[in-house]
């Protein structure tokens, strides 16, 4: 099983044990407190992910053949949302994030977030991770 | 009390959809400054048209195209009676605010020329700042801007002092729809009239509270949506005064605003007709009509008194959670809106964990964003309270945003 599968398991595991939508919810502002994890100069405009009600910041960098990703929003929630994206496909090579589903979203009674018109731009961050996969991808080849 | 003698109960009943649940939890909507609920007497309107009398306006000579063309036309006298307009062609119906501002820009915008000024006030919806922005760079007229003063009200010094020969139009709102406040529309028509400026007010947000009477203001155009009045979406109006709609040549080209076409010359139609191109939404301007006898039956004073009641009831009790800040002006001065932000948080999660309680309320920048600037906030939480909301539902809501703030903090 890849890794990106394994986490989205572990996640998944992780809610499934929650009963209702305020531990979920409490879980999610529990992670998001674990950011922001990308340094402060790369908390730039150029690295702001459009189509979200609050501003998030996401920042990949090639460590080996693997990506490293930092982020930081101002919501709270958003950043529980990225902290467990980051979870999911930090170090990772760009091969693998490229092919990878996000189904652990659907499992973990997020998907509501998932929906384009849904102001957290969750779409959005996913779109930003795969094309900087995409970007290392080139460069590494 | 208004609550009592209001019978709030038998209004809800109303409202099918206040019956339903969100995330398990009864609906409590207070985001009613972004579109109203409509009542069963509005929505059987719309049912009863496609049901009995569908056809198209102003063309058949069958039974039922006739009834179609009396009930728009009927429509349109209601509305014209509710604004007071002194003509029914002085009331053009459009699909909302946004077109018949985008129509008053595009129409009388190309009467304006280069060296002209036109003052656009800083608390307005995008909607009103965006096509006169647009004109301005088809016909180089100058955008001014009347700034907001601390408190969500205009800077009404600076208007004064801003108006000259050169000011072609004013455009403001009644309304504010990020903070409720109430603009002195009176004041500005009247200095505006002054050096002969005509002036745009934007009333979709004081429509659903305030009567107003274009007659008496003397207002050359005012633009309302319907579905901010318990009417359907996709249907407003642009009233005009007659000379100026006289003056202004055509937005749109099309069926029905046309009297004779040929390749050579096409004489348009008269008022109301010659804006009115195309088939109009027909089921909604005739549901207009009924959403403003139903408010009528329930009276917009009452409504005004009621709103103000739960507008005072919620202030109250936000005000003593620590750490809440409100914007705009006090609650003498505004509609129904409570624009807030709850220190070090986010708008996004409070309106997150309030929706997974059921409480609909509006968060961002409301689609004014100069106004979130001038605070320095990304943007606030809004909740906007209608006639048929409670103070039980103001408690759930205190309660909940409590609720809210400390799983956040």
């Amino acid at each position: 099983m890849s890794q990106i599968k394994e986490r989205q398991e572990e996640i998944i595991d992780e809610f499934s044990m929650f009963e209702d939508w305020m531990q979920r919810y409490e879980y999610m502002i529990e992670l998001g407190k674990s950011l922001p994890t990308i340094d402060e100069q790369h908390k730039k405009d150029e690295n702001i992910i459009k189509g979200c009600q609050s501003r998030v910041w996401l920042y990949a960098d090639l460590e080996g053949e693997k990506i490293k990703f930092s982020a930081d929003s101002d919501a709270i929630i958003t950043k529980g949302i990225i902290a467990l994206l980051i979870r999911v496909f930090s170090d990772q090579t760009p091969k693998d994030i490229l092919q990878a589903d996000v189904k652990f979203i659907d499992e973990i009674g997020l998907k509501d977030h998932l929906s384009p018109t849904r102001a957290n731009g969750l779409v959005s961050m996913i779109k930003q991770l795969k094309n900087y996969a995409l970007a290392y991808q080139a460069k590494l080849s | 009390m208004a609550e009592a003698k209001f019978n709030i109960d038998k209004i809800r009943q109303d409202f099918p959809i206040l019956q339903r649940k969100v995330n398990g939890q009864n609906l409590v909507y207070f985001d009613n400054a972004a579109t109203s609920q409509t009542p069963k007497q509005v929505i059987d309107c719309i049912i009863d048209y496609y049901e009995n009398y569908n056809a198209n306006i102003h063309r058949g000579v069958h039974s039922l195209s006739q009834e179609a063309t009396d009930a728009y036309e009927q429509a349109r006298i209601k509305i014209q009676k509710h604004f007071n307009a002194k003509q029914a062609h002085e009331i053009i119906l459009t699909s909302g605010t946004t077109h018949a501002i985008n129509l008053v820009a595009h129409a009388y915008g190309s009467m304006l020329t280069k060296g002209d000024e036109v003052l656009v006030s800083a608390l307005e919806h995008h909607s009103n700042i965006v096509p006169w922005q647009m004109m301005c760079e088809k016909n180089g007229a100058h955008l001014k801007v009347i700034p907001m003063l601390e408190n969500g009200q205009l800077d009404m010094e600076y208007f004064h002092q801003s108006l000259s020969t050169k000011t072609k139009m004013v455009f403001v709102n009644h309304v504010s729809n990020a903070l409720g406040t109430i603009n002195p529309i009176q004041e500005i028509i009247n200095a505006a009239h002054q050096v002969n400026a005509r002036v745009l007010v934007d009333g979709a947000q004081a429509a659903p509270h305030i009567q107003a009477d274009v007659q008496a203001l003397d207002v050359d155009f005012y633009t309302v949506s319907a579905h901010k009045m318990c009417g359907p979406t996709g249907v407003g109006m642009l009233y005009a005064k007659e000379e100026l709609l006289e003056q202004m040549p055509p937005y749109q080209g099309g069926g029905e605003m046309i009297a004779e076409v040929s390749f050579e010359k096409t004489t348009y139609a008269g008022l109301p007709h010659k804006f009115e191109a195309g088939t109009p939404n027909i089921a909604g301007g005739i549901a207009f009509g009924a959403a403003l006898d139903y408010m009528h039956e329930i009276g917009f004073k009452s409504i005004e008194a009621y709103e103000n009641e739960l507008l005072i009831y919620a202030t109250h009790l936000i005000q003593e959670i620590d750490g809440i800040v409100i914007y705009g002006p006090e609650p003498e001065s505004k509609t129904a809106v409570l624009s807030f932000n709850v220190e070090g948080l986010h708008a996004y999660d409070l309106g997150t964990i309030l929706d997974q309680m059921g409480i609909a309320l509006r968060t961002g920048h409301h689609c004014a964003q100069p106004i979130m600037e001038y605070y320095k906030i990304p943007g606030t939480a809004r909740a906007s309270f209608s006639f048929y909301n409670t103070k039980k539902e103001i408690n759930i809501f205190i309660d909940a945003l409590k609720k809210a703030i400390s799983m956040l903090t």
